[in-house]
């Protein structure tokens, strides 16, 4: 009985892992037999007017580099605080809590903070919105990783650096950043990856544009959002560069994982 | 140097618990208007966007049409255009500015409902199978299969969600209406289409927690003449419990709030579903899809929407963190 | 080494985002007119390089973000009265004529013919199945499935939708007591679902079997849909085709001195599901006079592109008129 049990536990264990691995493999499957039935030069050379991608991959790029840009100087600060300073009292403990838990808050709900704030205000959607509400969702993530990096980093470096008489900060950055840097760099690529595949927070923080455009302050061009409204248009072409972006969007996400995966594992070895 | 250091670290620190509270403190702002004009009631009121008559409750509705004057039956009254309300009249007002004796009432119920629906519907499709993968992976499978496989699952937890809501509309749910009938878009689809989204990043979590159980405890078992089901009950669950149900618990506020798999899915129609096959709707999307064309209370009432939302998920992701996972 | 390339990166995106760019205009509303002003703005943009960027969000949010100067011009295909519009200080003028079609999608039919009585009762909800008698009378021949009706209609809040309950307003006495003219209906059929923009519901219908919904025909036909032939006030069946929909705007009071408020559903001849789709632009401000240039380009030199897709260009004399409207207004 007990070995039968077992046998029948065995089964339903891996048949539940291959119906979950069918699925998955499923929409890997549609993503890049459609996406690459679309796939040409033009996607890329020309503007979202003209039937391509161009200006939308860009605009995404754009907005998603100029959030990680302004994140991780204030991720990374806001993760040492935690560490190196905080120490283990209560205040340090809630605010740790407090960063997972606006890392888990629903991306469109951070979208509609944002457009009370700054597309109310200024009246129109904009670039730096998007920018913004993208920021908002990638700092508590940067914050947890560079928390858990510079936990790992053996306390004897910092006690080194303290009796050969650095300052603190000395210690800090020169040591225990520099110590933890690969774990950190993962963190960051891994934030980037995050946002980049963000539709939610940008459908009325950036809004999406059919024009190339580099100026933030404007109404920006987006892939996310623009997969968004090709997806639902009846035009078969239309339908067929949304998939075409949908996997592009997708292969560069897994990239940027893989590279960052890469950049942990470098530093293990 | 060192000062300024410290101060500036201590500022990024206090940004987040910042954007926190003004998030809270902005949705509650912009909320005011609803939460004064609908109350608490607004949680248990199923209408969305309905014209009320406000001073004369008593009156049904077949009584209102008797005091209207019949109209006669000739071409030209009929040809009048005194029908057509005039809300456009007070463009630069409000649109939905309730006048007089109407009112447009508001009621957050039915998507609420969705919401939940669709949720636990993801839930159910999803624990077993993420379980499923998650033993599978760490106890079942050998280290050669186990790893590329581990990897591919935490890949697949990175995938964008609007993938997963594009293959639903047009793959998944015709399949799934073919098979249960009903339409290509429903609570069903939705619920199945967030359950497939999250079964990776459940796997991934729940693989994790089970792979900080000690060899020694499992070894020690097989070597007592365990069956691997045994094992895995007896000890691997329990040792990892914690950690597992915080995977689940966070998956759930993941699902929660979920906007682009559920929006090309769910249907978008403001009603509560008779059979699991049929369109309702979910908060995230209605925001989604109504924030463009709102304004004045329309408005207020879906920042009233996302500070429900905000505090549902708040009250899920704190009672994962604060119970289950626990950092040491 | 890394964090400096990070940073470096960081700097030519700020140094791209700051780069000044060349004039453009910004519009949004009526999904219904997206097929056209998208055409007009490519051809506009290959030719002059000026930017028009146009976003369908529905007729409500047309109103709304220009009258709020979010954007420089509104579509919206629910016409404002002059009272409005001085109010809102915008001034208005129509761009095309277009109809709503009543698409479905039941395997195996395709003329389907509706009577007034028949599409009265499929959207109040009497009717609930596709072999109903008042179907069925004036499809003799044809195998009608014993199956529910799904309605689909909009979920936002759309001209197209208002175009289409004034339509009903005018043919049916119980519809226009009940629920009049409005961009949002709370539609009293059973089994429905609703998409977003005029293509949210074609696609809807289109994935759905038994389904049918009222569309644009621009967008009905870019989607192969199977379109009903329906009765119109002369009591006769008539097909959506660009002639019968002619035929309708014929009838068309677009007067310069009203802001040319028209509702023109339900004329006494033609295609009676028609309506004018109109741009809103504010009184004042240098962009607005680019939005006259960009319609008077797209007026006097592309009409011809948007007949194909299946609208009805403005006749010649109302284009002057509109002509006639911006030098008044001296956006000209």
């Amino acid at each position: 009985m007990r070995l039968i049990l077992n046998r029948l536990f065995l089964i339903f264990s891996s048949a539940a892992a291959l119906v979950g691995l069918f699925f998955l493999a499923w929409i890997l499957f549609t993503l890049c037999s459609k996406g690459l039935a679309g796939l040409s030069l033009s996607v890329f050379t020309n503007d979202l007017i003209d039937g391509g991608l161009r200006n939308v991959i860009v605009g995404q790029l754009m907005m998603s580099g100029v959030a990680t840009f302004m994140g991780i100087p204030v991720g990374i600060l806001a993760g040492i605080y935690l560490q190196e300073y905080g120490g283990n009292s209560k205040t340090t403990e809630f605010m740790r809590d407090l960063s997972d838990v606006m890392m888990s808050a629903p991306s469109i709900v951070i979208g509609t903070f944002v457009y009370a704030i700054v597309v109310v205000p200024t009246g129109h959607t904009s670039g730096w919105a998007g920018v913004l509400a993208l920021f908002i969702l990638m700092v508590p993530i940067i914050v947890r990783t560079t928390d858990d990096m510079l936990k790992l980093v053996p306390t004897e470096l910092r006690e080194a650096g303290i009796a050969i008489g650095a300052s603190k900060y000395h210690v800090t950055m020169n040591i225990v950043v520099r110590y933890a840097k690969a774990g950190i760099l993962t963190g960051i690529l891994l934030a980037f990856a995050r946002v980049i595949g963000e539709t939610a927070p940008l459908l009325y923080t950036s809004g999406s544009s059919e024009f190339w455009s580099t100026d933030l302050g404007d109404t920006f061009p987006s892939l996310t959002v623009s997969i968004y409204n090709l997806a639902t248009m009846p035009d078969d072409e239309m339908v067929q560069l949304g998939w075409t972006g949908a996997f592009l969007l997708t292969a560069m996400v897994l990239v940027i994982n893989l590279l960052g995966r890469y950049a942990s594992n470098k530093k293990r070895r | 140097m060192e000062l300024i250091f410290k101060k500036l670290a201590q500022f990024s620190a206090s940004l987040v618990f910042f954007i926190l509270a003004a998030t809270a403190l902005v949705l509650y702002l912009s909320a005011r208007p609803a939460i004064e004009e609908f109350g608490l009631s607004f949680l248990f009121e199923s209408r969305w966007g309905v014209e009320e008559t406000r001073l004369q409750p008593v009156l049904s509705a077949d009584q209102a049409f008797d005091e209207v004057p019949v109209i006669e039956d000739s071409e030209d009254v009929l040809l009048d255009d005194d029908f057509i309300d005039d809300e456009d009249d007070f463009v630069g007002d409000d649109d939905d500015e309730s006048s007089g004796d109407t009112r447009i009432v508001y009621g957050a119920l039915v998507p609420i409902v969705g919401t939940l629906f669709s949720t636990v519907i993801a839930m159910f499709f999803s624990i077993p199978i993420a379980m499923g993968i998650a033993v599978f992976l760490s106890e079942i499978a050998p280290k050669m299969v186990a790893k590329p496989v581990g990897v591919a699952i935490e890949l697949l937890a990175s995938i964008p969600s609007i993938i997963y809501g594009m293959w639903g509309l047009f793959y998944f749910g015709p399949f799934i209406a073919e098979i249960f009938g009903g339409n290509t878009v429903s609570l069903l689809v939705a619920g199945l289409v967030l359950g497939i989204m999250v079964i990776p990043f459940m796997a991934a979590l729940s693989r994790d927690a089970i792979s900080t159980v000690p060899d020694m405890l499992k070894e020690s078992a097989y070597a007592m003449g365990a069956t691997k089901l045994e094992v895995i009950k007896d000890v691997v669950f329990p040792y990892a419990k914690s950690g597992i149900i915080g995977s689940i618990i966070l998956s759930f506020g993941r699902a929660l709030g979920e906007t682009m798999a559920v929006a090309f899915v769910i249907g978008g129609v403001y009603q509560f579903v008779g059979k699991v096959t049929d369109p309702t709707n979910s908060i995230p999307v209605v925001l989604a899809n109504s924030f463009a064309e709102s304004s004045g209370l329309s408005l207020s009432v879906l920042f009233y929407l996302a500070l429900i939302l905000f505090a549902m998920s708040f009250i899920v992701i704190a009672v994962a963190k604060f119970f289950f996972l626990r950092r040491k | 080494m890394i964090f400096k390339r990070i940073v470096a990166l960081g700097f030519v995106g700020i140094a791209l985002a700051t780069s000044v760019q060349a004039a453009k205009i910004e519009g949004t509303g009526s999904s219904f007119a997206y097929l056209a002003y998208k055409t007009w703005s490519k051809a506009y943009y290959d030719e002059t390089g000026h930017q028009v960027n146009y976003t369908p969000t529905g007729s409500g949010s047309g109103i709304k973000e220009v009258t709020a100067r979010h954007v420089d011009f509104g579509g919206s295909d629910k016409p404002l009265k002059p009272k409005a519009l001085a109010k809102a200080g915008l001034i208005m003028f129509p761009s095309a004529i277009g109809a709503v079609t009543f698409a479905y999608n039941v395997a195996g039919v395709s003329d389907l013919k509706l009577s007034e009585a028949a599409i009265s009762g499929i959207m109040l909800g009497t009717i609930e199945y596709w072999d109903d008698v008042l179907i069925v009378h004036d499809n003799v021949g044809v195998k009608l499935p014993h199956k529910k009706i799904l309605f689909v209609h909009r979920s936002d809040k759309s001209g197209t939708t208002f175009a289409f309950t004034y339509y009903l307003s005018k043919m049916n006495r119980e519809w226009r007591k009940k629920f009049g003219a409005k961009k949002v209906i709370d539609w009293p059929s059973s089994n429905r679902i609703a998409g977003k923009g005029n293509f949210g519901v074609a696609t809807a219908i289109k994935s759905n079997a038994f389904s049918i919904g009222y569309v644009d025909y621009a967008d009905a036909k870019k989607n192969d849909l199977d379109m009903a032939i329906i009765e119109n006030r002369e009591k006769v069946f008539v097909k959506p085709t660009p002639a019968s929909f002619e035929a309708a705007a014929t009838y068309a009071d677009l007067d310069p001195k009203k802001d040319f408020y028209a509702n023109i559903a339900y004329p006494p001849k033609g295609y009676p599901v028609v309506t004018a789709t109109f741009v809103l632009v504010p009184k004042e401000g240098e962009n607005s006079k680019q939005v006259i240039k960009f319609f008077d380009y797209a007026l006097t030199k592309k009409n011809s592109l948007i007949e194909e897709m299946g609208y009805v260009a403005l006749p010649k004399a109302v284009i002057k008129k509109i002509q006639g409207y911006w030098l008044e207004k001296g956006l000209k």
